[in-house]
């Protein structure tokens, strides 16, 4: 029952950030994917922490300039006439 | 040395202060100064003064922009840089963004292991939810809050991030952790008690 290099819950704590950027080799993202498919709570971390991520950035585009402050932008560096989008 | 500048910015013309050229930079890069700036302080009054003075200093100080890296990264800099001096004004401690790590790793450690992904979108970005989702971010420390908006928001890549702080690789890989651990579990916090409800 025993397996040699058992993947274990800490293991995967420390690669989680790699793992979600896409920066593993393929042995290692293979060993994680294996052992997320076997432990649930890790599924569940690895599934919330990419949501969290994907908030915060629809959260980011959806912050947009907003044309009076971009109006003030260009006004305090003297570039009113250069104020091409409104 | 003569690598191609990604923005297609006319360096020379920028040294020049040539308008067409500050101008361009401005068009390519306010929105973004802006957002970055907006979330770090939180409002947007000092967003707009954080703004005006990232593009004031920069264009001031075009003389000492040597072309090695991106304008747009050159621009995140000095916009952390003002954003940590407005909230310097605003509370006695305020993490340099350079400061040691602490050793302790204990926020790094799931907690709360609860699968909210599955609630509905307008759920998830309800205005309830907007208000924590920016509480949660307002609380990291502001070198974890920097690191993650360049990485995770702004779409950095590590060695960009650690080029604009000024702080090593690995430096932006444990506080970019750190953040992202910390969001989930503020996240987790909130979103549980809409599943609670959304069950009952
Ligand atoms: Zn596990």
């Amino acid at each position: 029952m025993t397996h040699e290099h058992k993947f274990y819950c800490k293991d995967m704590v420390k690669n989680l950030n790699a793992y979600i950027d896409g920066e593993l080799d393929n042995a290692l993202c293979g060993e994680i994917e294996e052992h997320i498919n076997s432990c649930s709570n890790c599924q569940v971390v690895v599934n919330t922490l990419k949501k969290t991520i994907q908030i915060y950035q629809s959260d980011g585009r959806e912050t947009k300039l907003p044309p009076e402050v971009r109006k003030r932008l260009y006004a305090s560096l003297d570039l009113d006439d250069y104020v091409t989008k409104d | 040395m003569n690598k191609e500048n990604p923005t297609q910015i006319d360096l020379e013309a920028l040294k020049r202060k040539d308008k067409t050229a500050f101008a361009q930079v401005l068009d390519q890069n306010s929105e973004k100064i802006y957002r970055l700036a907006l979330k770090m302080v939180g409002n947007v009054q000092d967003a707009e003064d954080i703004l005006q003075e990232t593009f004031i200093k920069a264009f001031n100080n075009i003389h000492k922009f040597e072309g090695r890296s991106k304008v747009s990264t050159w621009l995140y800099r000095i916009a952390v840089n003002e954003s940590l001096m407005v909230l310097r004004k605003r509370k006695d401690h305020v993490t340099e963004i350079d400061a040691e790590i602490e050793k302790d790793d204990g926020d790094v450690i799931p907690r709360q292991i609860i699968d909210w992904c599955c609630l509905p979108e307008k759920e998830l970005m309800s205005s309830e939810a907007r208000i924590h989702i920016k509480k949660a971010i307002n609380h990291l420390s502001e070198a974890n809050r920097a690191t993650f908006l360049l990485r995770d928001v702004e779409g950095l890549s590590t060695r960009e991030t650690a080029e604009t702080l000024d702080i090593s690789e690995s430096a932006v890989k444990v506080r970019l952790m750190r953040a992202r651990m910390q969001l989930r579990e503020a996240l987790t916090g909130f979103y549980s008690e809409r599943l609670t409800r959304e069950n009952a």
